[in-house]
């Protein structure tokens, strides 16, 4: 049945030239070049942390607690345990990644099957309201509150508390998305070609609802990043001594009068990495934006 | 009108149920047996049994969960597990800390975001432009718990401004109240504001662009008019829903800020609860957010469709 259907796939957008049209406006935005160099060194140093850091996560050296940042052997100074807080803050970063995108992964496995459905099918949509509007009635740090009760606080935990209360914003964008797409002219002729609903969702509206998806994934991660901090601060997340952003700053709290270093430094890296990915998220909504200059 | 209310109502109740349901199921998969816990040193099979029986847990499912409805509609969540004290009176000492710190946060937030999203869009490619969108660019990305530190490291320890800690109840002194308030609402309401900023920047652009700003323009009314009268008021519709769609970052924000700042409210007694496995306080708290989320974003919608007879029409029509 499928061999019949001589529709081009992708009949509307993402064709080459859109594809160079967009990566030309980025390229020409010097804040997105900006951020996605920051972005690009944030990954590397974390991804890389045990060949790059120059101090395992857990490396003790109480000859040298304290020490202030510029002190020999530590850029960023050390914890009161004598923990390099460089070497530290590049294993929190690579939690806090790996939570982003565990975070967003559950999103959006979750999110765009409901959001396709929802606007493709009318009697579903009411039930999947419903679903959405249940997932925002537990913000994510209730339902990470809930999920440490049950199961215990861990990485995984707060990532699916995060991850789940995102799902309600992916699965709005995609619907709108799918409602528009459903409506045009080639999705109908698909139709009358004989498609298949499954085919048409998966050929027709999805690879047409990417850029937005691609848009609210850049959005969603900086908040989870920043929902990883606060959850791993309050201890709902990652647990000491596992190296995580919030927990240092956690730890940093008892010593901050003394070593005000180590509760500033893992909160400007968590800073700093949301601002690279919002800063480029705006950047890539503008470029995506067919209407061009806002 | 009616029947758009009815809609949302019913829409509401079975989200309202649903989430009874979940936070029910959620308290069933807590680990270990609830009649065992309550025990405690005397567990022969008779007095767990009795036990058992006397909380009903010996009934069907759906009788308890009855029982479990029925109680919560009269505010009974049970008693602290830790100190005795009914989860009722706890929440009442607690509830209303939180709620005048949301209520000063949504206040700045709602000045501070729609005075710089204005400014943002009629000052379009001009330096203030410019100043605005970079601050709610590092205001969505800033952890607001560490400003928080770094305020009670800086301002509190360090300058000796602001009290680090505690809190002084309305009643007794409303100016020592507000004063302990000051950091805790700066650190919660900026967080919104960058959010509220954002889109009406955005909403402010969209309607400025609108043919009725232009026939506006047109007839002569001073740009001031024409803003304030014309774009801004269609650009609040926008923020009123805004502030409902972000009740839960208001309130995942106050848990935190609470901790930093020892505030007794109610996300002090949320994460005093987990770390004490105090499991009926959490039952209670999730399921009051739940409600209370429920209920606010009702009235949010209900006022929305006050200010606007479109989004009356359209409910109708679906």
């Amino acid at each position: 049945m499928t061999a019949v259907i001589e529709t081009p796939v992708v009949p509307v957008a993402a064709g080459p030239g859109r594809r160079t049209r967009v990566l030309r406006r980025l390229r020409r935005n010097p804040l997105a070049v900006a951020s996605l160099v920051v972005l690009v060194i944030a990954v590397l140093a974390a991804v890389l942390a045990p060949w790059l850091a120059p101090y395992g996560p857990a490396e003790t050296d109480f000859s040298n607690t304290l020490a202030p940042p510029g002190t020999p052997g530590h850029v960023l100074g050390t914890d009161d345990l004598g923990r390099d807080v460089l070497s530290r803050i590049m294993y929190g970063a690579r939690a806090s990644l790996l939570v982003g995108v565990l975070a967003v992964t559950v999103a959006m496995l979750v999110g765009v099957p409901l959001g396709l459905i929802g606007g493709y099918f009318r009697r579903a949509d009411a039930v999947i309201g419903r679903l959405t509007d249940l997932m925002l009635a537990f913000p994510f740090l209730i339902m990470a509150v809930g999920l440490a009760a049950i199961r215990g606080a861990s990485l995984g935990n707060a990532a699916i508390a995060i991850g789940v209360s995102q799902v309600p914003g992916v699965v709005r964008v995609v619907r709108s998305d799918t409602l528009r797409l459903k409506s045009l002219d080639f999705v109908a002729a698909a139709v009358v070609d004989g498609a298949g609903d499954t085919w048409v969702l998966a050929r027709h509206v999805l690879p047409n609802a990417t850029s937005a998806i691609l848009v609210q994934a850049t959005v969603a991660i900086p908040i989870a990043i920043l929902g990883e901090a606060v959850l791993s601060f309050l201890g709902l997340g990652i647990q000491p001594p596992a190296p995580s952003l919030g927990t240092m700053l956690a730890a940093a709290q008892q010593f901050a009068a003394e070593a005000p270093w180590a509760a500033v430094m893992p909160g400007l890296a968590i800073m700093l990495l949301a601002l690279a990915f919002n800063v480029f998220g705006d950047a890539l909504r503008d470029a995506l934006d067919p209407k061009g200059n806002r | 009108m009616r029947r758009y209310l009815l809609h949302r109502g019913w829409q509401s109740a079975v989200t309202l149920i649903l989430a009874t349901v979940v936070v029910f199921i959620g308290v069933r998969a807590l680990p270990g047996d609830p009649a065992l816990a309550l025990a405690g040193e005397d567990r022969s099979p008779a007095a767990v049994e009795a036990i058992r029986h006397h909380y009903g847990l010996d009934q069907p499912i759906w009788v308890q969960f009855g029982r479990f409805v029925a109680n919560a509609i009269q505010g009974d969540f049970g008693r602290s597990i830790r100190t005795g004290v009914p989860v009722s009176s706890m929440l009442r000492t607690a509830l209303p800390v939180t709620v005048e710190l949301a209520l000063l946060a949504i206040l700045l937030a709602t000045l501070l975001g729609v005075g710089a999203g204005v400014l943002a869009a009629v000052r379009r490619g001009k330096p203030s432009e410019w100043l605005a969108n970079a601050m709610a660019l590092i205001g969505l990305s800033v952890p607001h718990f560490w400003l928080g530190l770094l305020a009670i490291l800086y301002l509190c320890v360090g300058a000796g401004l602001f009290p680090a800690s505690g809190f002084v109840p309305l009643r007794e002194d409303p100016i020592d109240n507000l004063y302990h308030l000051v950091l805790p609402t700066v650190i919660l309401g900026t967080g919104l504001a960058a959010v509220i900023m954002r889109q009406t920047r955005s909403a402010m652009l969209d309607s400025l662009s609108a043919d009725y700003v232009r026939t506006a323009r047109a007839k002569g009314l001073r740009p001031r008019t024409v803003t304030g009268r014309h774009a801004l008021r269609n650009s609040l519709i926008v923020v009123i829903t805004i502030v409902g769609l972000q009740l839960g970052g208001l309130i995942s924000g106050a848990v935190v800020t609470e901790q930093i700042f020892g505030l007794p409210g109610f996300g002090k007694m949320t994460i005093d609860a987990v770390f004490q496995r105090d499991y009926p306080v959490i039952q209670a708290v999730v399921l009051i957010t739940a409600a209370a989320y429920i209920g606010i974003n009702f009235v949010v919608d209900l006022l929305y469709s006050v200010v606007d007879p479109r989004i009356r029409v359209a409910g109708e029509a679906s």
